[in-house]
């Protein structure tokens, strides 16, 4: 028990401060940041397992991110019946070439030597699958997005119930990993850092652009959800009874039957935003646990001591029978797969799908230190980071439009540098995040929970 | 005629475009380059150093304009920039005092000076939101056109023009002036010399007595002049928009690495590889091929290999590419 004290004790500042949250501002926006913390606990499982368990660097988060929020369009939503009518067969038609120009340029590669001839082929091959692909799709995705596009103009998904997006989004990400991995994982770390971010910056403007797929930058609104609306509570009779005894003191200081009404409705409204959050939280909360309990065990496993191992000295580890590729490869798939579940969890949380809102600022680097400041290759650490650093990115802006207010108290309103230094009290949060990291880099680059190797 | 005419509508849309594009991006490469040859690490920072200096060119334009000085023609940027590498160079000074010497002292690895700039670029995003604020801003002033196309056509007589953007031609001469300087000093100068030779082996330039902490100090002011004039140029070209020079860093980064990351000519040169890429892979080739073509063979469609929403798609395309193919760069830089 001793060993975890300090665990322990970050945990309880944590709640207590999300706590404070609910006192200060309010229940319904402390939910709202316990739920993003803890799925940005779920993307920091996912970087932690790269980063802390093998030593890879993946700046790419963001790509695997907008892949799991894809997912949820992709199952979730209600096939579009007409745009499969007009337009399904040239997208069938080009999935089918994709897969055909795959398979002739493996058996390129596999039955001749590498030559020139050899690759001026696969040059041809790829080249030549791509414009016929623009054929074939051109009329089609045309097609699509005449559908109505005020409303659709995409293909839709597959009326699934949202909850198999989850497992569809992690799908989705760990395939693209094992094709990324396949090409880049050979490169040395800042060149695969690199790389991996500029392959995410791909992805994501083809989601961006690809309008027949989930609308593109038009968004994707009204997802289904895995809770109940809020609309629906509020004329339940359950919920009303549940909330009026919950709040029958309140209640019974006010004396006139209108004002009581009023006072309940309100009530109502604000429990069912609470009530709702909380359904997503304790959602979240069985993701987060189940997904600890597995990395747990994985990090003391043989195969855990052997990606540390990997990890710690690569020729060592080679010398003594590992795959080094094979590991690297495996473990960048699962820690991916475990970042496009978050995203899916993210867009399920939100309701909309916005391609737009990708940026590697948000979701790559954020995220990184997250990993960094919370404590590399230990799970608690990595989760404690999602938290702490949510948490600051959230409430930096209110606490330095606080602190500002505070020190400019003697000048007058209208002070230019007040009134400058107010406008921009929200890009305080940078400033908070980067001296964050810098003094973690610096003063204790295990992080805030280190890694802590038990010996068998 | 109409051969002319294709020519003349090519070099107009791809050509002039991307020999400016290629200016500022070579200038950004061959930033990212030096500080890896020589300080040995991924600089994430670099889109918001770029930015950063332009920052203090932008607001000093403002300044000259309300007291009333300028250079007539020219815009008043170009007046400002000497001031701006200054600030520009004693900010990357006391970023290197207080952060990266410590990291270099310590040897520490290249990953963890990347982090490291990971977090100088979110310090400096966070500066430049609140010195100067996250909006669009036009700092350009003076003669906006050198050559405009309804001139060129009264000249020549031809159905399609040339424009030349004052802003493009001086992106171009300064390009060209700074980088010549650069390479002189670089290869000529004793101080170039002994920067190139610590780059090449760190021990053997320490045994042969050269000053490592001057090499680091020069090596962050050619970065600052670097940084702050492609900076300037692109905001002049474009506009100032912190955001967008914060996404810029990539193209920048695949100019560096095709070119051979830690060779500054090949950083150069791979700013125009991947300019001319990204530009005449999205150029729609339509009105070009009708010149050339009879008039009953005219294509229908817009002959565009990609649209233009994938501009930065094909630049990573080609880095992704070079990496696999050729991880030293096109022209050979580190060995990794």
């Amino acid at each position: 028990m001793r060993n975890y004290k300090n665990v322990i004790a970050a945990y309880s500042i944590m709640i207590f401060l999300i706590i404070l949250v609910g006192i200060f501002q309010s229940w319904s926006i402390a939910l709202t940041i316990l739920n993003y913390c803890l799925i940005s606990a779920v993307m920091t499982i996912g970087a932690n397992i790269q980063w802390g368990y093998a030593g890879l660097i993946n700046f790419g988060i963001m790509g695997y991110t907008a892949l799991g929020g894809l997912a949820v369009v992709l199952v979730s939503v209600e096939p579009v019946k007409k745009a499969w009518q007009v337009g399904g067969l040239n997208i069938l038609a080009c999935i089918w070439i994709i897969i055909a120009i795959i398979f002739v340029v493996k058996f390129i590669l596999n039955r001749f030597d590498k030559s020139k001839l050899r690759n001026y082929s696969v040059a041809f091959v790829i080249l030549g699958g791509i414009i016929l692909l623009r054929v074939t799709a051109a009329p089609g995705i045309e097609a699509i997005e005449s559908v109505d596009p005020a409303k659709t103009g995409f293909l839709g998904g597959m009326g699934l119930p949202v909850l198999f997006s989850w497992i569809f989004g992690a799908l989705l990400a760990g395939g693209l990993a094992f094709v990324i991995g396949k090409i880049a994982l050979g490169l040395r770390a800042d060149y695969l850092a690199i790389a991996t971010l500029l392959i995410a910056e791909i992805i994501v403007s083809i989601i961006k652009h690809e309008e027949w797929l989930a609308r593109g930058v038009k968004n994707v609104i009204g997802l289904k959800r895995p809770a109940p609306y809020e609309i629906d509570l509020q004329t339940s009779e359950w919920f009303i009874n549940l909330v009026t005894k919950f709040n029958s003191s309140k209640l019974n200081l006010i004396n006139s039957i209108s004002d009581k009404q009023e006072a309940l409705n309100q009530m109502v409204i604000d429990a069912s935003s609470v009530y709702v959050k909380l359904c997503f939280t304790g959602l979240f909360l069985t993701v987060v646990i189940i997904l600890l309990i597995v990395t747990q065990k994985a990090l003391y496993s043989p195969w855990g001591r052997k990606m540390r191992a990997i990890r710690d000295n690569e020729e060592a580890a080679s010398a003594m029978g590992k795959n080094i590729v094979k590991e690297h490869l495996l473990i960048f798939i699962l820690g991916s797969a475990i970042v496009g579940l978050a995203g899916a969890m993210m867009v399920t949380n939100d309701g909309l799908f916005t391609p737009g809102s990708y940026r590697p600022m948000r979701y790559t680097f954020v995220i990184w230190v997250m990993v960094i400041v919370g404590g590399t290759g230990n799970n608690f650490g990595a989760i404690l980071g999602g938290f702490v650093v949510w948490f600051l990115w959230v409430e930096a802006a209110p606490i330095a439009l606080f602190l500002i207010n505070l020190f400019t108290s003697h000048l007058p309103e209208t002070n230019a540098v007040r009134v400058h230094l107010i406008e921009s009290a929200p890009y305080f949060r940078f400033l908070v995040i980067g001296i964050g990291l810098l003094l973690i880099m610096r003063y204790r680059p295990q992080g805030i929970i280190p890694e802590k190797i038990i010996k068998q | 005629m109409d051969f002319l005419n294709a020519i003349i509508v090519l070099f107009n849309f791809t050509v002039i475009p991307a020999l400016a594009y290629g200016s500022q991006l070579a200038l950004g490469a061959i930033f990212v380059t030096l500080i890896y040859a020589v300080l040995r690490f991924a600089n994430f920072a670099t889109g918001d150093m770029m930015s950063f200096g332009t920052m203090f060119a932008v607001i000093l334009t403002y300044y000259f304009q309300s007291l009333g000085f300028g250079l007539g023609v020219l815009p008043t940027a170009l007046l400002t920039i000497p001031f701006a590498i200054l600030m520009m160079i004693l900010y990357m000074l006391m970023i290197d005092k207080f952060v990266f010497s410590y990291y270099r002292v310590k040897k520490s690895p290249p990953v963890q000076f990347a982090m490291v700039s990971v977090g100088v670029m979110f310090v400096t995003q966070a500066l430049i939101r609140i010195i100067i604020g996250p909006s669009d801003r036009r700092f350009l002033d003076g003669e906006k056109f050198i050559i405009k196309a309804t001139e060129f056509k009264e000249m020549t007589g031809l159905a399609e023009g040339i424009t030349l953007k004052s802003t493009q031609a001086i992106t171009i001469i300064v390009t060209l002036i700074v980088v010549s300087i650069m390479f002189w000093f670089l290869n000529r100068t004793k101080t170039g010399t002994s920067m190139r030779a610590y780059s090449d082996n760190e021990d053997l330039a320490l045994l042969s007595g050269i000053d490592p902490k001057r090499v680091v100090l020069i090596t962050w002011v050619i970065a600052g002049i670097l940084a702050t004039i492609g900076g300037v140029l692109y905001g002049l070209d474009k506009s100032y928009r912190p955001f967008v020079y914060f996404n810029n860093m990539l193209p920048i980064f695949a100019a560096a690495i095709v070119g051979g990351i830690g060779n500054p000519f090949g950083a150069f040169l791979g700013g125009y590889v991947i300019a001319f890429a990204e530009i005449f892979v999205t150029y729609a080739y339509k009105r070009f091929i009708s010149y050339l073509l009879p008039e009953h063979l005219e294509p229908d469609s817009l002959l565009q290999l990609l649209s233009t929403d994938y501009k930065f798609a094909v630049s990573f395309s080609i880095l992704v590419i070079v990496l696999l193919i050729r991880p030293s760069g096109i022209f050979k830089g580190k060995v990794i």
